[in-house]
């Protein structure tokens, strides 16, 4: 018994240190895997927040082709740096949608014509209800929308230049 | 030149450190006296060297050295000198050179001042105290060089964390590391009795004053933590259960552990084994906190330098020193003899069950900061927070503070039951007086935890002042008045913890300047909002007048302060003391019509906990300068008798 609780320590000490290793050597896991994904998008029907562009429902998501939601803001500096992304997917034939999280018209329309628009349709989450509902945390941040409504892809924070083959290769098997 | 000269000086304690553990190894084993009569001058120069370091990064912080890649990092020329200062170990490389530091005039101290050790057993020690240093020294200088250049030298430093900038920073580190490291002095007394098989009553007595030291040192700088912790985070508590919070509170369960074994085995010649076990967990403790700090496998708010490298590293260190001295321990320990027996009731018994409850209580805060490692290799992700401790530890902790105040009322090697229950009469007395007030007052306002810490506190109060009872108080030693203060201090400090809990009164507001805000008897005039300018900040500050019961009124400044590099803003709380408690004023942000969030708290003798955990170190320095000064008496009655 003696002879057991004496080696009982350094037992124990193997053990944490295993514990410790695993731990060290796990992959980083930075990256945010969405809870959201494979879920239906919540129902929402939002006001228009551009002058230019028709308000935003969720039933208007789910026409049969993939579609990608963006989350911006007006304000929001990332968002400024995404544009170009955005415009070049759209370049490659996606069909973006936005919606505009905490903000004012006139503001949007100002940020649309300096950073150019993408968008077919932008609906305004003046208290961001919807996007907190879909499980998005921040802005920028991008979803893959499969046709029947369910999201297929988060993406967050802004898409880089490098991002932009990823978005256009999620989009296409979303289908 | 500064920089290559601190450079120069670690590399040369370096080598000193293996040229240590050489002639130890060299001079036990092949029995050569020349060898080991070189090893405390080599022990001296190398604590000397890593001083000489540290105080060479310390000039560089003071000057402002753009052409250091540390002081660039962390330091800005703009900052007042004392941040300069303290900013050296404000950052990972500065805080390991320190840890080095510590380490070596530990190493030094116990060379020049260790008397009482047998001679093989001393020579032992020093060999493993020279083999832990090198570890650590190798982690600095291979990836952790605090004295590397950058060329060309930057315009300016990017500034060291605004949360740091506080006179706390220049007292809570050092003292903590004094604490932690001081422990690998008991760590390596532990090795170099395992090697030399002399663990008896004599051994315990040489170990006792350095294991008081560091813990006298750690239960400083925890408290001066806590206490930092309290007033800069602006959130109104005093402990958060933080992984880093933990990693020193570990340690100094042990060391607690530790210390009252010590004394059994300096008595008693009792728990050898035990008190061997112990050292050797404390120090272990020490390096697991470093060790969890460091690498970033917790999230943790003191989480500076993550850098799997380094924990990769310092993991390595982990395994060879603990994995070593469990191993050592697991090989040697069966050639020591079983110490002395004891009774059932006796002080002996006393001390194994604060033993065995402060190593549950160790368990369960180990357990609850590794939980989420352990799940995590498992693909969960969960994080285990203060409820879990506080109903965990919480209870074991108010049946060990009953035990404490047992302890020293019952007689060493065999006590009657009815004897030592007739002597805690009293203290129960009072413990039914207080319950009855408590619940008699404040009933369903007040939780059952603190309920019952209050009552224990009192109590516990009343019964550590009883080995005092019937004493000649002149002729009372001075480490048995430590002891008293000491565990006294833990009652005031429970005291403290329970009454803040059970009646502290929150208030948030929302107040434009004219008006005042009432809360738990105080009335607080908010007078208007300024802004100002500190050395390298800029704050807006509101004036505001506290008055209670129409009382003379006292000014208060709540800060909102912003910090340009980097840059950061943070709350400056206003704190007004009273005896009886602490109000505790944070201003917050602007609500956006003129009105700015205020929230006050009355905290009814919040600040006996760090009170008591004063009068707990002051206990500890006394019970060690009173064993000293003993020994030095009964040195010198020698001598004289001679």
């Amino acid at each position: 018994m003696r002879k057991m609780l004496i080696w009982l320590p350094l037992v124990l000490f193997l053990g944490f240190f295993g514990l410790f290793a695993s731990g060290l050597l796990k992959p980083d896991d930075r990256v945010i895997s969405s809870k959201m994904v494979g879920r239906p998008l919540p129902a929402f029907t939002l006001p228009a927040a551009a002058s230019d562009r028709p308000p935003l429902a969720s039933s208007q998501l789910a026409t049969g082709k993939p579609r990608l939601l963006n989350i911006f803001a007006s304000w929001c500096l990332p968002c400024a740096a995404e544009a170009p992304q955005l415009m070049a997917l759209k370049r490659a034939g996606a069909e973006i949608d936005a919606i505009a999280i905490r903000d004012a018209r006139a503001d949007v329309d100002a940020f649309l014509r300096r950073y150019g628009n993408p968008y077919a349709r932008i609906g305004l989450d003046a208290r961001s209800a919807v996007q907190i509902a879909m499980g998005s945390s921040g802005v920028p941040e991008t979803f893959v929308i499969d046709g029947k409504g369910q999201i297929a892809y988060q993406h967050i924070g802004d898409i880089r230049a490098d991002d932009v083959p990823m978005i256009l290769d999620r989009l296409r098997s979303a289908q | 030149m500064i920089a290559e000269a601190g450079l120069a000086a670690l590399w040369l304690a370096a080598a000193l450190a293996l040229l240590q553990l050489v002639l130890v190894v060299f001079g036990l084993a092949g029995r050569k006296e020349e060898l080991l009569g070189a090893v405390r001058p080599v022990a001296v120069s190398q604590g000397l060297l890593t001083l000489l370091a540290f105080l060479s990064l310390i000039l560089l912080f003071l000057r402002s050295d753009m052409s250091v890649m540390l002081v660039v990092t962390n330091s800005h020329s703009m900052k007042p000198w004392l941040y300069k200062f303290a900013g050296t170990w404000g950052n990972h490389e500065g805080s390991m050179l320190l840890w080095v530091t510590v380490m070596g005039a530990a190493g030094s101290a116990v060379a020049l001042f260790e008397r009482a050790l047998g001679r093989s057993t001393h020579m032992a020690t020093l060999g493993a105290q020279a083999a832990i240093s090198l570890g650590f020294y190798a982690f600095l200088l291979f990836s952790s060089n605090p004295f590397a250049r950058i060329d060309p030298p930057a315009a300016d430093g990017q500034g060291l964390n605004p949360l740091l900038q506080d006179p706390g920073l220049a007292f809570h580190p050092p003292t903590l590391y004094l604490g932690y490291v001081g422990l690998s002095v008991a760590f390596s007394f532990a090795l170099g009795a395992l090697l030399t098989r002399q663990v008896d009553a004599a051994f315990a007595r040489a170990m006792r004053p350095w294991v008081l030291a560091a813990w006298v040192m750690l239960t400083l700088g925890i408290t001066a933590g806590s206490y930092w912790a309290y007033y800069e985070l602006g959130w109104g508590g005093w402990w958060f259960w933080d992984p880093v919070e933990n990693a020193s509170l570990m340690p100094w369960l042990a060391a607690t552990a530790l210390l009252h074994s010590v004394t059994v085995l300096a008595t008693r010649d009792a728990l050898r084994a035990w008190t061997l076990m112990l050292a050797v967990i404390a120090f272990s403790m020490s390096m697991v906190g470093t060790f969890l700090v460091r690498s970033g496998i917790l999230t943790s708010v003191h989480a500076f330098a993550v850098d799997p490298e380094r924990g990769t590293f310092i993991l390595a260190l982990l395994a060879i020193y603990i994995g070593g001295a469990f191993a050592l321990f697991g090989w040697r320990i069966g050639a020591v003899r079983e110490g002395a027996p004891f009774e059932l009731v006796s002080r002996e018994t006393m001390l194994v069950v604060n033993n065995l409850l402060l190593s549950v209580i160790l368990g369960l805060v180990l357990i609850g900061t590794l939980y989420p490692l352990l799940t995590e290799a498992f693909g969960h992700k969960v994080s285990v927070g203060a409820p879990y401790f506080d109903r965990m530890a919480g209870p074991i902790a108010l049946v060990l503070m009953i035990a404490m105040a047992a302890g020293p009322l019952t007689r060493w090697r065999r006590d009657r039951f009815r004897a030592v229950a007739g002597r805690l009469l009293i203290p129960a007395a009072v413990a039914l007086v207080t319950l009855a007030l408590v619940v008699a007052l404040a009933w369903g306002r007040i939780g059952i935890l603190p309920l019952a810490g209050l009552v224990i506190a009192v109590a516990v109060a009343v019964g550590s002042v009883a080995p005092l009872w019937k004493r000649n108080l002149r002729r009372t030693p001075l480490f048995t008045w430590g002891m008293v203060i000491a565990h006294l201090g833990c009652a005031v400090s429970l005291g403290g913890m329970a009454s803040d809990s059970a009646f502290t009164v929150e208030k948030l507001a929302a107040a434009r300047p004219g008006d005042t805000i009432e809360t738990a008897g105080w009335a607080l005039r908010f007078t208007r909002i300024m802004p100002i300018a500190g050395d390298n900040w800029t704050a807006l500050q509101a004036d505001m007048t506290a008055s209670r019961d129409g009382g003379g009124a006292v000014e208060l400044h709540p800060q909102s302060r912003f910090f340009a590099s980097p840059p950061t803003t943070t709350t400056e709380a206003a704190l007004l003391t009273r005896w009886n408690g602490q109000l505790y004023v944070v201003l917050g942000q602007e609500t956006g019509d003129g009105r700015w969030q205020v929230r006050v708290w009355w905290k009814p003798f919040v600040t006996f906990i760090w009170l008591g955990g004063i009068m707990i170190a002051l206990g500890g320095a006394l019970a060690l300068v009173g064993r000293e000064r003993r020994g030095w008496l009964m040195k010198w009655r020698a001598r004289a008798a001679a």
